[in-house]
């Protein structure tokens, strides 16, 4: 044991863990200078809160870094039942927040079930996907999709979370895409995908519920609505712009503790950031959260295995799926989907769940000269 | 790994890059092209300027009482933000208002999102104790306070001291408001309109931070509101009161003046009306009550009831013929109760008659006899000159509302307005204030001061001056006319017969003349009549006779003969003022 433990010192990915822990603390900074106390009677104590989530998501990191991700993929399906399990008992007996119904009670602890199972997801797949040799074909993409992916979606619509199904749909896309598909399946889903925009959109347009109809809405013509979800919109914008090049200084910002600016320290952290940060900063932050994508890229490049490369591939999408379209949110040119942005936005369990993540992907490239091992 | 996989691996790479290279350019163009107009945009959002209303000047009466007060003023408003998830029926039955009225408010469209919706005005101590009690079930339930005006004395003098009303659009346009909040209340009526500008004060301002809640969180600067100026009216309260209370329920008008100085020591019109229901805007229906109600309570009868003035032009007929030396003390005339010209028959009030009369019974008991003679000789012409050079036949020139100018008639104006020569029976109805003569409270209460003060005229004025009057004219009567006016005015009120005698005071000498102005041309009993058909009465005096220190008119619509209905009205508001040492 010991002897893996040195090796594993040795080769730990230290990169992509500054990167997490560097982001992490930005955002903690970030979401006190958003909810900071403008009067005596505001006690906000979000920061608090988050520093107890980071470290719980460190503890979660190293365990997950402890063993060989292997692991993982053996009880891959069973945790991925549990997982839709959870899922269905959020739709039961989950508590209702914003509209939408998420949240999981135990005891003192509320957690979202959606945040870890997008994992669970990414793991069942990359196990799958390994069992099937060959280039896929459609009938064994749709077979998969309808298995995985097909459940889990309808329970997200319904509650409904479009954001994480969203994300899950971008993971099976991406994964799949990875693993190889036939040049024709793979034309033949573009071709699909365009053909069946306006049905999508329109059957999804009827299963919405007014708030995400009026955000497509407002995302279309902010400025129709300007007290109402386009308000969201044009407030992260004010927001944004109003930084200008050099910002307006840390917890010097406005827009987010003078509540301007709503979901300041989930939803448009960003916003909150630029702000103070201005330009530079802002240009700053997003580079870093491009290394932490093409270092996951390169993770999966380097994996030792298969299923390694798959599990890195599959994480590195769903970072990069959350980062574009929050932040292409916060800018004003993506709809207003609600979802956080990793490792900055307040929320215990989307930290515990990224913590976890890059977890795995540290131990895939910790692991990746372990071939004989 | 297959280069397959490779090369799908790095292409998606490329696509991340393309994405993240459109993040930096909309960030170029929110930051860097746009971020200009952002930065005022959030400094906007942030920034309130607040304008505190200045505290009103207060109006007091000449002994310095006051009559207005600024009292605290309660209102509970609402933030739109908390307005989603607020439990209406339950928030009305707090504030004890209609649930549909609070929805309809709340529903109203075009709010702005941080601008709190008034939900009800003018709270009273025990709904604030209500409301603050259940404070936590309402977050951003706000209770604001301004000053509302508060009239101390009701409807007392409320044609002269007015009422304020909110701006309203034609005067939003007008520049001299434009420091005005558009929510303020200004004076619309009486000395609270004609003095606005003085008594509003200057607003002041708070320039503040505040967040998207409307709660402020950090006061940038603060120019104090200055406080208007005081107005101190002429008119004495005590006085005011005292008449308004003798009209009990009549209708009429009184203009006291002081006759050294033309200041107004009372002005009542009744009925009048309570300014305190304009305070906080007036509503449609009360409003509509006001301006519907038959006995026209929004009527300035003081400058906008003009009728015959009966008897008491007979002061001007005889100082008409005295000053132009028609007539002497001495002249008489026997009355038998009437004259006849031509096929009409010219009654005196007496039936029997009065006998042999001179100018000193004539006035005292008003014979009408007497005045036609001393008209016939002194001509309408000289009537009408005299009338005027008293102030008769037009306004006086008190700015309170449009006031109706009277009507002296001559032979020139029958000429041209009627296109008929003058006839001598009308010079007859003429000398004792019937027929075309028509006069308002104001212009004979004039007429009685230009009498006390020995012939000089003044301008009624409202407000305090700091230096002595000066007159604007004389009336170019000789000082004996004057006096042997006079001494047949202190007879009517005090001498047995005279008409006056409900006017006499123990406090001081009164002098005075009765009028009847006819309703109908019969001449009958009042107590006979329907209230409505009944004469209006007249009663002008001053007091004391030997330096008069008051003079005044009283007009009792329908109050039948003036000696009865008026006289006594007088009294009250003499012995009221006189009654004050500081008067004296």
């Amino acid at each position: 044991m010991l002897k893996i433990n040195r090796r594993l010192l040795k080769n730990f990915d230290w990169g992509t863990f500054l990167i997490v822990i560097l982001l992490s603390i930005v955002g903690i900074m970030t979401i006190y200078s958003a909810t900071r106390p403008l009067l005596p009677t505001d006690q906000p104590n979000y920061h608090i809160k988050q520093i107890y989530w980071l470290l719980l998501g460190i503890a979660a990191l190293f365990f997950i870094v402890s063993f060989d991700y292997i692991w993982l993929s053996r009880f891959a399906y069973p945790v991925f039942a549990v997982g839709v399990v959870l899922l269905i008992i959020v739709l039961i007996a989950g508590k209702t927040g914003l509209g939408a119904q998420r949240w999981l009670t135990l005891g003192p602890i509320s957690f979202q079930p959606s945040e870890i199972f997008r994992l669970m997801f990414i793991i069942v797949l990359s196990r799958h996907f390994l069992e099937i040799g060959g280039t896929m074909g459609l009938a064994s993409i749709i077979k998969i999709f309808l298995t995985f992916a097909f459940i889990p979606l309808i329970i997200l619509l319904k509650q409904p979370d479009l954001g994480t199904a969203i994300v899950l749909l971008m993971m099976f896309l991406s994964l799949s895409i990875v693993r190889g598909l036939q040049r024709k399946v793979i034309i033949l889903l573009i071709v699909l995908a365009i053909i069946s925009i306006p049905f999508i959109g329109n059957i999804m347009w009827e299963g919405l519920k007014d708030y995400q109809k009026n955000r497509l809405v407002a995302f279309m013509e902010p400025e129709a609505d300007p007290a109402g979800i386009g308000y969201h919109i044009n407030q992260s914008k004010v927001a944004i712009g109003s930084g200008e090049i050099l910002g307006k200084g840390y917890m010097r910002g406005t827009q987010g503790p003078f509540r301007f600016l709503p979901e300041k320290q989930t939803d448009f952290i960003f916003a909150v950031f630029a702000e103070e940060w201005g330009l530079v900063g802002s240009l700053l932050l997003l580079l870093i959260y491009l290394a932490l994508i093409l270092r996951g890229v390169d993770t999966a490049l380097k994996a030792k295995d298969e299923f390694g490369r798959l599990l890195a591939a599959g994480i590195t999408a769903m970072f990069s799926t959350y980062f574009f379209i929050n932040v292409g949110m916060t800018l004003g040119i993506m709809p207003v989907v609600g979802i956080p942005l990793p490792f900055m936005s307040y929320g215990g369990t989307a930290i515990l769940s990224n913590f976890i993540a890059a977890g795995i992907l540290i131990n895939i490239r910790t692991r990746r000269f372990e071939l004989f091992y | 790994m297959s280069n397959n996989t490779r090369s799908r691996i790095l292409l998606a790479s490329y696509v991340i890059v393309v994405l993240f290279v459109f993040l930096v350019i909309r960030l170029w163009q929110l930051q860097v092209l746009d971020g200009k107009e952002y930065r005022k945009i959030s400094t906007g959002n942030m920034l309130r300027i607040i304008k505190i209303p200045a505290p009103r000047g207060i109006i007091y009466d000449r002994n310095g009482t006051p009559l207005v007060k600024n009292s605290p003023y309660f209102y509970a408003s609402l933030m739109p933000e908390n307005l989603k998830n607020v439990n209406v029926q339950y928030l009305a039955d707090i504030l004890g208002i209609n649930a549909g009225d609070l929805q309809a408010k709340i529903n109203k469209k075009g709010l702005s999102p941080f601008e709190p919706i008034k939900l009800k005005e003018g709270l009273t101590f025990a709904e604030i104790a209500a409301i603050e009690a259940r404070r936590s079930d309402f977050p951003g339930l706000i209770i604001d306070i301004d000053m509302s005006r508060e009239y101390l004395y009701g409807d007392v003098g409320a044609h002269l001291i007015g009422y304020l009303g909110k701006l309203n659009p034609s005067q939003s346009k007008n520049p001299e408001f434009k420091d005005v909040p558009t929510e303020a209340f200004i004076g619309q009526w009486g000395a609270e309109l004609l003095f606005d500008k003085s008594l509003r004060g200057t607003p002041g301002e708070r320039i503040i931070e505040i967040d998207a809640l409307g709660r402020e969180i950090k006061l940038l600067k603060e120019n104090p509101p200055v406080k208007g100026d005081d107005l101190k009216l002429t008119i004495d309260i005590n006085l005011q009161k005292a008449a308004e209370d003798s009209f009990a329920g009549r209708a009429g008008a009184v203009v006291a003046l002081k006759p050294d100085s033309g200041e107004i020591l009372g002005f009542v019109s009744r009925p009048s009306f309570d300014p305190n229901l304009f305070a906080r805007g007036v509503n449609q229906s009360q409003w509509a009550a006001l301006i519907q109600d038959k006995k026209l309570p929004m009527l300035n009868r003081a400058l906008q009831s003009q009728y015959p003035p009966g008897s008491t032009f007979k002061i001007v007929t005889a100082i008409a013929a005295l000053n132009e030396g028609v007539i002497t003390p001495d002249t008489k005339v026997t009355c038998t109760g009437g004259i006849n010209y031509g096929k009409w028959q010219f009654g005196c009030w007496k039936k029997g008659g009065h006998g042999t009369v001179s100018l000193h019974k004539a006035i005292v008991e008003s014979c009408d006899v007497y005045f036609y003679e001393v008209g016939k000789r002194v001509g309408i012409d000289k009537i009408a000159e005299y009338a005027r050079k008293l102030g008769l036949g037009s306004e006086t020139g008190l700015p309170l509302v449009k006031e109706r100018p009277g009507l002296i008639p001559d032979t020139k104006w029958k000429q041209e307005k009627k296109k008929q020569q003058w006839f001598l029976g009308e010079t007859f109805n003429a000398a004792i204030g019937q027929g075309y003569v028509a006069a308002t409270p104001i212009q004979m209460a004039q007429l009685m001061s230009i009498v006390a003060n020995g012939g000089s005229i003044y301008k009624p004025t409202i407000v305090k001056a700091d230096t002595p009057a000066q007159p604007i004219a004389s009336a170019d009567i000789k000082p004996e006319v004057i006096a042997l006016v006079r001494d047949g005015l202190y007879g009517a009120v005090n001498e047995g017969g005279g008409t006056g005698g409900a006017a006499r005071s123990s406090l001081a000498s009164v002098g005075g003349k009765t009028g009847t102005a006819q309703v109908v041309g019969i001449r009958k009993s009042s107590h006979q009549l329907p209230e409505k058909l009944r004469d209006h009465a007249w009663f002008v005096a001053f007091a004391p006779v030997e330096n008069p220190l008051i003079a005044l008119c009283v007009f009792v619509e329908h109050g039948g003969h003036g000696g009865g209905a008026a006289a006594p009205i007088a009294k009250q508001a003499i012995e009221a003022y006189l009654k004050n040492e500081k008067n004296r």
